[in-house]
């Protein structure tokens, strides 16, 4: 947000704090200068697509960018509550998968019920969350190395359920119908959900003390453990949140695809979500971030991804992007940091 | 205040050994050391004394290249010595056997002892047999051959084996070693393995090598050193001949300031006991039975490593009693974590106020409410303008220094950080609050606020536990103190028998005390 500003000189011994002033200088101060940067990229990727191709502005490209966002939109959301705690979730895509397929055969199987479906997929995304922390908490396993060997092995269980094929058909269900094509106020469903989903854990960080504790769990957890903030508790809790909303990203593949996809459309998201995460402002040590840092990031990645798929430019160039997009947004953050670039990061 | 010193004229063309001349080191706003001049002759056991902060430690760095001095000058054999890194200071001859020894652990002892120099074949290959053929030869060289094995891996050590390996590397190299700086040596040996270390010293000390002893420990001092030199509050005290002083004016050379027109305490303390400590034992301390009453301020005094932190945390619920009972106004309590010893009313501003307590890119109205904040939420949702409110008062009340309560807390100086933890405390009103180094790293405004602020929260019937290395602290804030050392409690003196010598003897106390004994150094205001 602001750079490092040198140690406030004493003032004069008056005791009293004065109290800040509104106006348009804090208006600017409460938006924050990452989220202005962003904001200024994401204009001039627009002006920049927008000039090429005049159909890139219009309402119904708008839509299939938010519907396109919406599913790493998710991700990226709980990944941020991740990142502020001080931990990460690189197996956000593989739960996603699982959970997928999980939802397309239990619907099937219970004679399409969807909401059995549905259910049975958050069920196992919140265990698989539960999981995961248990391992980083009570194995001790750093939180990169768990869930990185969570990405493989929940893969490796979807593609074993599936026999590693697309599973079901639940187009025929009016239930997964409104979840893929439904709107409400003129607004897809599935933006709808991300939105809630958004305003749900933004007012979770910024109005509760829950989130303060999360905040300063990431900030300084021996200063946290010393203020009688239950570590573990809220450790295993983030990571049940992450997992059950990385299972609602895979309920919605199995509804935009119509069947439940082991692999195809989840493998990668949790690149896509870290990248949001950092690029919105989140520091990858912890105790800082915010939604609306994020929810930018996810625009302007989808403006980018669906830009550059308009001018027809090669997906593999995507993913360069990407990659470099990640380590730029983690260069500028620790340049901020001023870091000694003396062995390995902190 | 800087006698000096009494050592024979330097040999024409400067004076052998190694010295520094007028060494002053600042470090931001503090002065750690001030025109510092000091010699350690070849040939000479240098004892290197003073209490803690008394700025030894930046002395040794300086002298080993850690540090560069702000002023002044090092010299060896009357050349100036331009030290820019412990590798420039290696290289000149000087070298410190650290407190800690650092051992990597997964290696063997050769490696240990060679790293960073290690014999190379073709390709970058490491030698093993020119390794071996080495570390065979200094062991015997040093005698060391029969108590160190070169292939036991690093984590296998004993705390004497790593300390020979440190001072392997410090006797063995291309260069040969001038002079050599023992920080502590002592501290985690056994009497058997003092003895060998003593031995040691000697030899290098008739080789002509200067050393640098570094101890409290008036004993070992009076057996190995030739010279003394004394610091006191980054100046030289004095430098005396080992033969020509006692244990009383070493005593009275390391104390002896005067801040007591900073300090504002009157005595309110009650009868009511809060803080009942029963013959706890934890994994750093042992049976510590101690007593805080409301209204009381009770310091714990000691030296560094006395263990009265690691009591701290333990009170505060963050490390694990094994025996014996906390009780909080007459409750006992289980002080399972620190969220239990909250609950009950203990709160501790601990030592390392920016790693331990404070959350730096946050708020000073975070940092404040953080302990209150289940008050000042409904439905868990926090209740903006109350605790804005209640940061805004403490910040007030304790004369916060910022912009606004929204700064944050990583832009303020030191004493204002302090101050905010203490808000945080303050406006939870806990029942017993524990203050380790309230003072450390504050200038000479803040510390005089926080001194009354302590004062305040006595009048108010709190209970404080105030932990100090600064002894005229102890002395202007305690009710009563209590002297630790090696995670015991070695005495207890009330406000009138507390003197900074009787303090010292009882912190430095080899062996414990005997109460009489306690008594008749108070009453007399001689040192043992």
């Amino acid at each position: 947000m602001t750079t490092a500003t040198p140690p406030t000189t004493p003032a004069p011994d008056t005791g009293a704090l004065p109290v800040r002033s509104g106006g348009p200088r804090a208006l600017l101060a409460a938006i924050g200068g990452q989220n202005l940067s962003l904001i200024g990229a994401l204009v001039a990727v627009v002006a920049l697509f927008g000039s090429l191709n005049e159909n890139f502005v219009g309402w119904d490209n708008i839509q299939v960018i938010a519907e396109a966002a919406t599913i790493s939109g998710l991700l990226a959301v709980v990944q941020t509550v991740v990142i502020i705690c001080g931990g990460l979730d690189i197996s956000v895509g593989s739960q996603a998968g699982l959970a997928s397929v999980t939802s397309a055969m239990v619907f099937t199987s219970t004679g399409s019920n969807p909401y059995l479906g549905i259910g049975a997929a958050l069920a196992i995304g919140a265990a698989i969350g539960l999981f995961n922390g248990a391992v980083i908490i009570y194995g001790r396993v750093n939180p990169t190395i768990a869930t990185l060997a969570g990405l493989a092995a929940y893969k490796g269980v979807a593609q074993l359920v599936s026999d590693g094929r697309a599973q079901g058909y639940v187009l025929n269900d009016p239930v997964f119908v409104f979840l893929s094509r439904g709107k409400i106020a003129g607004l897809p469903t599935m933006v709808w959900l991300l939105i809630l989903t958004a305003a749900a854990v933004h007012a979770l960080l910024t109005y509760t003390d829950i989130g303060r504790n999360i905040y300063a769990i990431g900030g300084n957890d021996t200063a946290a453990r010393l203020a009688g903030i239950n570590l573990n508790k809220y450790l295993i809790a983030a990571y049940a949140l992450s997992g059950t909303v990385a299972a609602l990203a895979g309920v919605l593949l199995t509804a935009r695809t119509g069947s439940g996809q082991p692999v195809s459309g989840s493998e990668g998201l949790e690149l896509q979500s870290i990248t949001a995460a950092a690029l919105g402002g989140c520091a990858l040590k912890g105790g800082k971030g915010s939604i609306g840092g994020t929810l930018l990031a996810v625009a302007l990645l989808g403006a980018l991804q669906n830009g550059l798929t308009v001018q027809g430019i090669n997906a593999f160039w995507q993913n360069v992007a990407q990659g470099t997009l990640l380590v730029a947004a983690v260069v500028i953050q620790q340049r901020r940091n001023r870091e000694r670039a003396v062995g390995l990061p902190a | 205040m800087t006698p000096p010193e009494p050592t024979p004229p330097p040999p024409p063309g400067g004076s052998a050994g190694l010295s520094t001349e007028g060494v002053s080191k600042r470090f931001g706003s503090v002065q750690a050391l001030t025109d510092v001049t000091v010699s350690f002759p070849p040939g000479q056991v240098t004892a290197l004394m003073g209490e803690n902060g008394a700025g030894k430690s930046t002395l040794l760095r300086i002298l080993t290249g850690d540090h560069r001095p702000t002023e002044g000058r090092v010299l060896l054999d009357g050349q100036t010595l331009d030290l820019h890194s412990p590798q420039d200071a290696r290289r000149a001859g000087i070298r410190i056997i650290p407190q800690e020894p650092e051992i990597i652990p997964h290696v063997p002892v050769a490696e240990n002892v060679y790293a960073g120099s290690l014999p190379r074949a073709g390709l970058r290959r490491l030698d093993r047999a020119e390794l071996r053929r080495r570390i065979t030869a200094d062991l015997a060289r040093l005698g060391f051959d029969k108590v160190l094995d070169p292939d036991l891996l690093g984590s296998e050590l004993t705390a004497a084996q790593r300390q020979l390996v440190e001072i392997m590397r410090a006797l063995t190299g291309a260069v040969p070693p001038r002079a050599i700086a023992f920080d502590e040596p002592t501290s985690s040996l056994s009497e058997h393995e003092v003895e060998a270390l003593f031995a040691l010293i000697g030899r290098l000390r008739d080789e002509g090598i200067a050393v640098v002893y570094v101890s409290h420990r008036m004993k070992e001092i009076f057996r190995l050193a030739d010279r003394i030199a004394v610091l006191r509050d980054g100046r030289v005290a004095g430098v005396v001949r080992a033969a020509d002083t006692d244990e009383g004016e070493l005593v009275r050379l390391m104390v002896g300031r005067d801040l007591s027109s900073l300090f504002v305490r009157q005595q309110v303390a009650t009868d009511r006991v809060v803080l009942d400590v029963r013959d706890v034992t934890t994994d750093d301390v042992r049976d510590i039975s101690l007593t805080v009453r409301a209204g009381e301020v009770v310091a714990l005094a000691g030296l560094i490593g006395a263990g009265r932190s690691e009591l701290a945390l333990a009170l505060a619920g963050d490390a694990p009693i094994r025996s014996g009972t906390v009780a909080l106004n007459g409750r006992v309590l289980r002080l399972k974590d620190p969220r239990a010893a909250i609950a009950a009313g203990i709160g501790l501003a601990p030592e390392e106020r920016k790693a331990q307590a404070l959350f730096l890119q946050r708020t000073i109205r975070d940092n404040t409410s953080l302990v209150s904040l289940r008050r000042l939420s409904r439905w868990r949702f926090v209740k903006r303008r109350q605790e804005k409110d209640l940061a805004q008062e403490y910040a007030d009340r304790l004369r916060v220094r910022a912009p606004s309560i929204e700064a944050e807390v990583r832009t303020l100086s030191g004493g204002n950080q302090q101050k905010v933890v203490l808000a945080r405390w303050l406006a939870r009103k806990p029942d017993l609050l524990i203050l380790d180094e309230p003072t450390r790293g504050v200038d000479i405004g803040a510390k005089a606020e926080i001194y009354q602020i302590i004062a305040d929260l006595a009048r108010e019937g709190t209970a404080v536990l105030v932990i100090s290395s600064e002894l005229p602290e102890v002395l202007g804030l305690a009710d009563r103190v209590v002297v630790m050392q090696n995670g015991r409690t070695t005495g207890e003196l009330t406000r009138d028998q507390a003197t900074e010598e009787a303090i010292l003897a009882l912190a430095m106390a080899d062996d414990l005390a005997t109460a009489d004994d306690l008594a008749s150094t108070a009453q007399t205001g001689e040192t043992r």
